[in-house]
């Protein structure tokens, strides 16, 4: 039944090989194969957003993908993004702008913009809305989350 | 939260996949976005032996016209509905319904056939493939076959499709130019289920509406079309009377449902409201679509 099935995938870069069963999520395979907990688990049904991570360069949920999916993917997480004495610059634009209390739905957060940066349009409040809205943080009342983007989307305009 | 256990077969044509799926005896089940099917196995609602991943197979992926068709494949995501030029310039309904399907990250992953199988009532492209006289193509071990998307919808969150059966595509009709279109929904949040929904199309001919089609969800156990308000609303002018009939027919007919989200009362004046908005929306797209 619980037959293990080997997969490789890029993580921020580095290869990894592992033995897995194939009910794992993607979230699990980070966190306890691999050791990336700074992906993480919110509600575990698509709706918290808190999960999100790169595949293959656009986001996903990765309480909602299986690992064994995965196999020859190149993934993107938070730990990716940067470290804690040099902080990637999504996060410094969060912490210039206090766009995070708790930080639990911070990675999320992150790696849901850095999609939205590369793929859509963030030229007003209202798109930078809608690009969030599938993430939920219960500390900032968003406001802040959204001066942050609001800076980042006007550098992505200067870089165009 | 974690799946059951599950064979996983990652399917290398579609012929492989309906052959898995008969080998699991009607316990298979077929896993494309996976944006509904996760969250059920995770909940363990749904507890498949065996797990049949469509993702990797080759060329069902299109966007594609077919005589006075749009052929959407089982892995068009909703990214790529949302963004595709075919569907902005024939289907410009579709292309606006897409800013309401959940949130940008789910569409990356989330399928428009992928959601018709999964007939949410409340969900947008079972209501599209309705509204659009989706033919969905259908495959098995025993042949091809092709079902109307108002066969295909038995009744909340059940099809018709049987246990070793894909669906492999879904044809939807390409709109003439001139074609009008409203698109009116509610919900509380953005991107969330919606308490309702109303899509409507139709022509312009000499003053007259004709070609006239309304969609509906949200406002009973199936999506649904109206064909009775349809023929009150074809063959005449479109001004309040009219809609003023149209509406109070509409409430009379419908029998939605009483939940934690909305009474029946409710849903039923919010069904005609959005009613009101989509016919006057589309006849006024109509009338300039007519002048152009």
């Amino acid at each position: 039944m619980n037959e293990r099935t080997e997969i490789t995938v890029s993580v921020n870069g580095l290869s990894y090989t592992r033995r897995i069963e194939p009910r794992m999520l993607l979230t699990d395979f980070l966190r306890h194969e691999l050791g990336l907990t700074g992906t993480h688990v919110g509600c575990e049904h698509g709706v918290c957003g808190a999960c999100t991570v790169l595949l293959d360069g656009r986001s996903a949920r990765s309480c909602l993908m299986l690992a064994v999916q995965t196999d020859g993917a190149d993934i993107e997480t938070v730990e990716g993004q940067g470290t804690v004495e040099n902080l990637g610059r999504i996060q410094q634009a969060f912490r210039d702008h206090h766009g995070l209390q708790c930080g639990f739905c911070t990675p999320g957060f992150v790696m849901t913009i850095a999609d939205m940066l590369r793929h859509h349009n963030l030229d007003n409040d209202e798109e930078i809305r809608e690009a969030l809205s599938g993430n939920i943080c219960r500390c900032t009342g968003y406001e802040h989350i959204v001066n942050a983007v609001r800076e980042l989307a006007k550098e992505r305009g200067a870089l165009k | 939260m974690k799946p059951a256990y599950f064979e996983y077969v990652r399917a290398e044509s579609a012929e492989h996949a309906v052959q898995t799926l008969a080998s699991a005896g009607g316990d298979g089940k077929v896993i494309a976005g996976g944006q509904s099917l996760m969250p059920m196995m995770n909940f363990r609602l749904v507890k498949p032996s065996v797990l049949v991943d469509i993702n990797r197979i080759p060329g069902l992926d299109a966007v594609q016209i077919r005589g006075d068709k749009l052929v959407l494949g089982a892995l068009v995501r909703h990214r790529m509905t949302a963004t595709d030029a075919l569907i902005a310039e024939h289907i410009p309904v579709l292309h606006h319904a897409m800013k309401h399907v959940a949130h940008l990250t789910v569409r990356n992953r989330g399928t428009f056939c992928g959601s018709v199988c999964h007939a949410d009532p409340a969900a947008e492209m079972p209501m599209m493939s309705l509204l659009l006289n989706g033919v969905v193509r259908i495959v098995s071990p025993r042949g091809a076959r092709a079902l109307a998307a108002q066969e295909f919808f038995v009744g909340s969150l059940v099809t018709a499709l049987e246990p070793d059966e894909l669906v492999t595509e879904i044809e939807i009709d390409k709109l003439l130019p001139d074609t009008g279109w409203g698109f009116e929904e509610f919900a509380r949040r953005h991107g969330d289920y919606a308490l309702a929904a109303v899509a409507v199309t139709m022509r312009w001919r000499e003053g007259l509406a004709s070609n006239v089609r309304i969609g509906m969800m949200g406002v009973g156990e199936m999506p649904m079309r109206a064909p009775q308000i349809e023929a009150m609303l074809e063959g005449r002018e479109i001004n309040s009377t009219t809609i003023r009939e149209a509406i109070d027919a509409l409430r009379a007919e419908l029998e939605p449902n009483s939940d934690l989200n909305a009474s029946a009362d409710y849903r039923r004046h919010l069904a005609g409201v959005l009613a009101r908005r989509a016919i006057t929306d589309a006849w006024a797209r109509a009338e300039k679509g007519a002048a152009a």
